[in-house]
């Protein structure tokens, strides 16, 4: 019984079929890679694990609870953090703000009304960003402007606050998609510490076969809207279904 | 001091010399010259200044901070002004419980309007706030101003709750169950606060200067630095901070396990309540409250207050609140006999020529000038008159201003 179960989940938008029957389950503390063709349905997927699509039928079920209907702030709160494909951060507050935000959100839910107290009294809070950014090597950007990082910055300052909400379950979106050679091998080089150091399930969703291989402990390739096989990165990497519906030339050339 | 770091103390302190040396500040020409127009000093006009600029504050809370754009503020200073006066009908002419009620009622008000309007966001949400506000002018106008006493009766209720048009009066006949009724000498009583009332004021004479201290003017002003003090509060906190995250990515913010939705309302519940305490402190400094205080047009003045002074700063809706009712009252005075008196000294023809050019932006035309003026600050300055400021404070000490500017994380901080 994985982490999360992903049961007979389908999703229609008008005549597309997005995801037909998938079934999909993840194991603890495991790296799984959900890889595919564009159009594949591995967006649709995440998004049905995160709240902001509900699918027609079939089940989610994150540490034994199901996650259908619930709002995307309540699925976070049960301990499943995501991070975007852009990466998504307050671009108009300042880094150690940002890395503040998720603390709050940790100690005290999805809403506290302290409209009087002062941030700068809270020290706890502080001290954790400030160990969180460290974390990072972003010490240093702390005061800086979010929005005016590099993308490989804010990439990292993203991660970083998934983190700071101590998930269960981190899930990846194409994390170094538009990235340099050089930022893709810090995220990759941070995901495995990440893995090494923490007690977390991550799920990712990546084009780029270097970083899946470099990761991923198992992987599920869908196609068309389900999957089509699950095994293990050396399986995966001969399998003649695999080439065929998208490795391709890829596969060979890598 | 206060709980206030060094930076925000200072501009509480500067904020409390200039409101109270205002009577001084705002009248700096000798009466009888010819610049004594340009005087501001006189108590109406100050008060106005203050109460606008608690509206503006508290509009400030929500559109600086979320970036929500409500245009229907006015609603709750209306409301705020009702209650207020209704207050001073049933119970008394003491203005803290007028206050009291006021806050509160237009604070309910607001979570019913916001609770609907915020399922929407931008345009929609400013649509929705506007109708929300031209249906309470329209309640206020005719629907609530029937008689509900019954034909023959001329009791409290004979001009409905809001009196129409004419708007909320106080009469001789009103209860005023904990106050008098009537004054010894047969008139209205005045609002007061324990016994100091609210028109009362003094005149200072000094050479051919003339200060006038009301007591209205000081009480108001007392209750602006209060708002003041705790919109820096709620600028400060962890509260302002998750709504400067909801205007910067609501998304972010949805999948970092926070609900924006009750940050949005409590924001417009709080700004609802900043404007119903400016309407009750206009029905206090002068009891009679009208529906036109809810015409959107009074919504639209908010806005124009807060973008003329500096979104999203602290000090700039009160700026621009002084600046936009300064504008009204002074300019608004000049007449064509004035100005011919100014451009005396030029030659007949350019006189007549320099007066044509100018008359069309002095008074009836105020709003010309106000219109070019705003133009002039959201293409130029779009930081508002605080932005101004600041470039001139930076032109000025260019050496170590500059230095800081570049430091960074100064943009992280909303502005003074």
């Amino acid at each position: 019984m994985g982490i999360l179960e992903v049961k007979g989940v389908n999703k229609r938008f008008g005549g597309l079929q997005a995801l037909g029957d998938v079934n999909l389950s993840v194991a603890e503390n495991s790296v799984h890679a959900i890889i595919g063709p564009n159009g594949a349905g591995k967006s649709t997927l995440l998004n049905c694990l995160v709240g902001k699509l509900i699918p027609d039928t079939g089940s989610v079920m994150f540490e034994g609870q199901s996650v259908l209907g619930r709002s995307p702030h309540e699925i976070n709160q049960m301990g499943i953090s995501r991070v975007f494909q852009t990466p998504e951060i307050f671009t108009d507050l300042s880094v150690l703000e940002n890395m503040m935000i998720p603390c709050f959100a940790k100690r005290d839910g999805a809403f506290r009304m302290h409209a009087i107290e002062s941030v700068a009294a809270e020290k706890e809070i502080i001290d954790k960003a400030m160990h969180m950014l460290d974390d990072v090597n972003m010490a240093d950007k702390k005061d800086m402007h979010a929005g005016a990082m590099s993308r490989g910055d804010k990439r990292r300052l993203e991660i970083a606050m998934c983190l700071a909400q101590e998930p269960r379950l981190l899930l990846l979106d194409e994390p170094t998609a538009g990235m340099a050679r050089a930022d893709t091998n810090n995220t990759i080089d941070l995901l495995k510490r990440i893995k090494d150091e923490r007690d977390i399930t991550i799920a990712i969703i990546e084009h780029d076969m270097h970083v899946v291989f470099s990761l991923a402990e198992r992987i599920t390739v869908l196609a068309q809207g389900s999957p089509l096989v699950e095994d293990t990165p050396e399986n995966i990497k001969g399998h003649p279904k695999v080439r065929e519906a998208y490795l391709g030339e890829t596969a060979v050339a890598a | 001091m206060l709980g206030l770091d060094k930076k925000d103390t200072s501009l509480l302190l500067l904020v409390v010399v200039l409101t109270m040396a205002a009577p001084f500040l705002l009248n700096p020409f000798p009466e009888g010259s010819g610049m004594a127009q340009f005087n501001a000093g006189y108590p109406d006009l100050m008060q106005r200044f203050v109460i606008f600029g608690i509206f503006a504050i508290g509009f400030n809370i929500l559109f600086g901070l979320t970036g929500y754009l409500s245009f229907g503020h006015a609603a709750f200073l209306g409301v705020g002004s009702y209650a207020a006066m209704w207050m001073f009908k049933l119970f008394g002419m003491n203005v803290l419980p007028a206050l009291f009620l006021a806050v509160v009622l237009s604070g309910l008000f607001a979570m019913l309007i916001g609770y609907i309007s915020l399922r929407r966001s931008g345009i929609y949400f400013s649509i929705l706030t506007l109708a929300f506000a031209m249906m309470s002018y329209a309640l206020a106008y005719s629907v609530l101003a029937t008689d509900m006493d019954g034909p023959d009766q001329q009791g409290l209720l004979q001009k409905g709750l809001t009196g129409g048009e004419t708007g909320l009066q106080l009469t001789l006949t009103d209860p005023r169950i904990f106050g008098e009724a009537s004054t010894e000498d047969g008139n209205i009583p005045v609002p007061n606060l324990f016994g100091i009332e609210m028109r009362a004021a003094t005149d200072l004479e000094i050479g051919n200067w003339v200060f006038t201290f009301s007591a209205g003017y000081y009480f108001a002003a007392v209750v602006m630095l209060i708002s003041f003090y705790l919109s820096i509060r709620i600028f400060r906190s962890p509260f302002g901070m998750m709504l400067r995250a909801i205007k910067s990515n609501q998304q972010r913010l949805n999948y970092t396990g926070l609900n924006p939705k009750p940050y949005m309302l409590a924001a417009f519940v709080i700004s609802g309540m900043y404007a119903g305490l400016a309407g009750g402190l206009m029905a206090a400094m002068d009891p009679l409250a009208g529906p036109e205080r809810m015409f959107w047009t009074a919504s639209g003045e908010v806005v124009l207050m807060t973008i003329l002074g500096g979104v999203g700063t602290l000090i700039g809706p009160v700026l621009g609140a002084g600046a936009i009712k300064y504008m009204e009252n002074i300019l608004s005075k000049i007449n064509s006999d004035i100005l011919h008196s100014w451009f005396a000294f030029l030659p007949d023809g350019l006189e007549d020529f320099v007066v044509a050019l100018i008359y069309p932006f002095i008074g009836k035309g105020w709003h010309l000038t106000l219109g070019i003026i705003f133009m002039l600050v959201v293409i130029f300055l779009p930081g508002g008159l605080v932005e101004g400021g600041q470039r001139i404070k930076r032109l000025f000490g260019r050496g170590k201003s500059a230095e800081d500017a570049n430091k960074p994380g100064k943009a992280t901080t909303p502005a003074e």
